[in-house]
């Protein structure tokens, strides 16, 4: 998958879930500073990308996802190869 | 006090829904296409939180938490309890619900779905727990004292009035939000319609509920939530409150027989025990709001337990599910708010849709359309499956 394709849903559906406009969402934006995130809402982060794309971020990983890019980059690496989304 | 039901979401819609005899029932074509036997449900609006609670405080809420955030809200307001009272004083909470099916059910098929428990979200567990509103509601509102959910069935809402006053009068709490809420999903209900327990009046939605009318054919489910603020009297004097009513009597039983057919002892227990605790003459009572849900042998049971208590004194009944539905956990709180609002306005809402007794209704004084009234004392009834009956006796201050 293209990375702006992940960029863009990434940004779609985050900014659903946690109630922002995604105009806020900038790459070298830190996650936790532009989203309403705590130690349980982070829970839904990583439910929100299991269940768009497959992929499951495991709990040790994500202190690593700093920003946005750090996250968008994460799944364009990880992503499973069979994935359509 | 404070409601959120299918007869309005402010004190003020619900005392003229219920003077206008209005009903709440509505037919739901997304229950029939969903496979109900019967469609009819309480048209009880929306709770929308957002803009007034964050995304991260509605997380942990289901449906029935959102409508008592709502019912609390209003409560708190007329009691003129605010957020600074409440973090500076130890304010309990004893709330009744008996169900999340709807949340639980919602976490564990995306559980199943996925094949992982963090699909679930972050606000499952807490949305699928019992105890959902107390939970919820206490960090709300930042409630310190007693945080108990009170799950008696039907009679959850009168039960955590019931035990708010033990507490207060034993002087272990000051001040208690009480209350009761339903979820008003077709989840919730689905295995109760499953049990040929409902009305299947679907062309006269709002004839359907008809509690003690000789023609009735079962209930009909609704939901929502009531809250009541209740306090000890030298706490509501001191701080000014505006003081609406005295619980004076609290009682309760259990039938100890069979899990859904009442019987006539238990009840009956549970009205003398509440004016025995009331220590009142039972003429004092000038109106009985009945548990009475629109069930054949439920009500004809009722009809018999009151009977047994009153004998030749015609205290007026009715049954104000014949307007509501039956708000199930919430009940007990809502009709006590539903005879509040009578009590203070002068008046008893008709228990509409009562045309012909049976030979049970027959022998009491049911008042079919609304009257012009005085009242200075009330008693209410609720009873639920697995026969818990708890009874309230409130009079006018």
């Amino acid at each position: 998958m293209e990375r702006e394709k992940i960029v863009k849903r990434v940004n779609e559906i985050l900014a659903e879930e946690y109630e922002v406009d995604q105009s806020v969402i900038e790459e070298d934006a830190n996650i936790r500073d532009v989203l309403p995130i705590d130690s349980l809402s982070i829970v839904d982060l990583v439910a929100l990308i299991q269940s768009e794309y497959k992929l499951t971020i495991p709990m040790t990983d994500l202190p690593k996802l700093k920003t946005f890019k750090d996250l968008y980059e994460y799944i364009y690496t990880n992503l499973p190869t069979d994935t359509t989304a | 006090m404070g409601i959120w039901s299918c007869l309005g979401t402010s004190l003020d819609e619900v005392r003229a829904s219920l003077y206008n005899g209005k009903s709440g029932i509505v037919f739901s074509q997304e229950r029939k296409d969903a496979g109900f036997r019967s469609a009819l449900v309480g048209n009880v609006p929306t709770a929308n939180l957002k803009g007034i609670l964050s995304r991260n405080e509605r997380q942990p809420m289901p449906e029935e938490a959102q409508y008592a955030y709502l019912a609390t809200k209003q409560a708190l307001e007329q009691a003129r309890i605010d957020e600074d009272f409440l973090i500076k004083h130890d304010v309990g909470i004893i709330y009744g619900n008996d169900s999340v099916a709807e949340a639980t059910m919602t976490a564990l098929d995306k559980f199943r779905n996925m094949k992982s428990t963090v699909a679930c979200g972050s606000g499952a567990i807490f949305q699928s727990m019992n105890s959902t509103i107390t939970m919820n509601l206490a960090c709300l509102f930042h409630l310190r004292g007693i945080n108990l959910t009170a799950s008696a069935a039907c009679a959850s809402g009168s039960q955590s009035i019931g035990l708010a006053t033990l507490l207060i009068r034993n002087g272990l709490q000051e001040c208690v939000v009480c209350g009761g809420a339903e979820e008003n999903n077709m989840y919730g209900i689905a295995s109760f319609d499953g049990i040929q327990s409902f009305s299947v009046r679907e062309n006269e939605p709002t004839k359907a509920s008809r509690p003690f009318d000789r023609d009735r054919d079962g209930l009909v489910p609704s939901g929502g939530a009531a809250t009541v603020i209740v306090e000890s009297y030298e706490h509501a004097k001191r701080r000014g409150a505006p003081i609406l009513a005295e619980v004076l009597g609290w009682g309760f039983s259990g039938n100890g027989d069979h899990i859904s057919t009442p019987n006539v002892i238990g009840p009956s227990q549970s009205l003398k025990t509440c004016i025995r605790d009331a220590d009142i003459d039972l003429r004092q009572i000038k109106y009985v709001n009945a548990h009475a849900t629109s069930t054949r042998i439920g009500d004809q049971r009722e009809a018999e337990a009151i009977f047994s208590i009153f004998g030749d004194y015609k205290v007026p009944v009715t049954s104000t599910k014949s307007q509501t539905g039956h708000e199930m956990w919430m009940a007990g709180a809502s009709e006590v708010i539903y005879s509040m609002l009578m009590m203070k306005n002068g008046f008893i809402a008709g228990n509409i849709n009562f045309e012909n007794p049976d030979e049970a209704s027959a022998k009491l004084n049911i008042i079919p359309e609304t009257r012009e009234t005085r009242i200075d004392m009330f008693l209410s009834n609720s009873f639920g499956f697995g026969g818990t009956n708890s009874t309230l006796i409130i009079k006018n201050v």
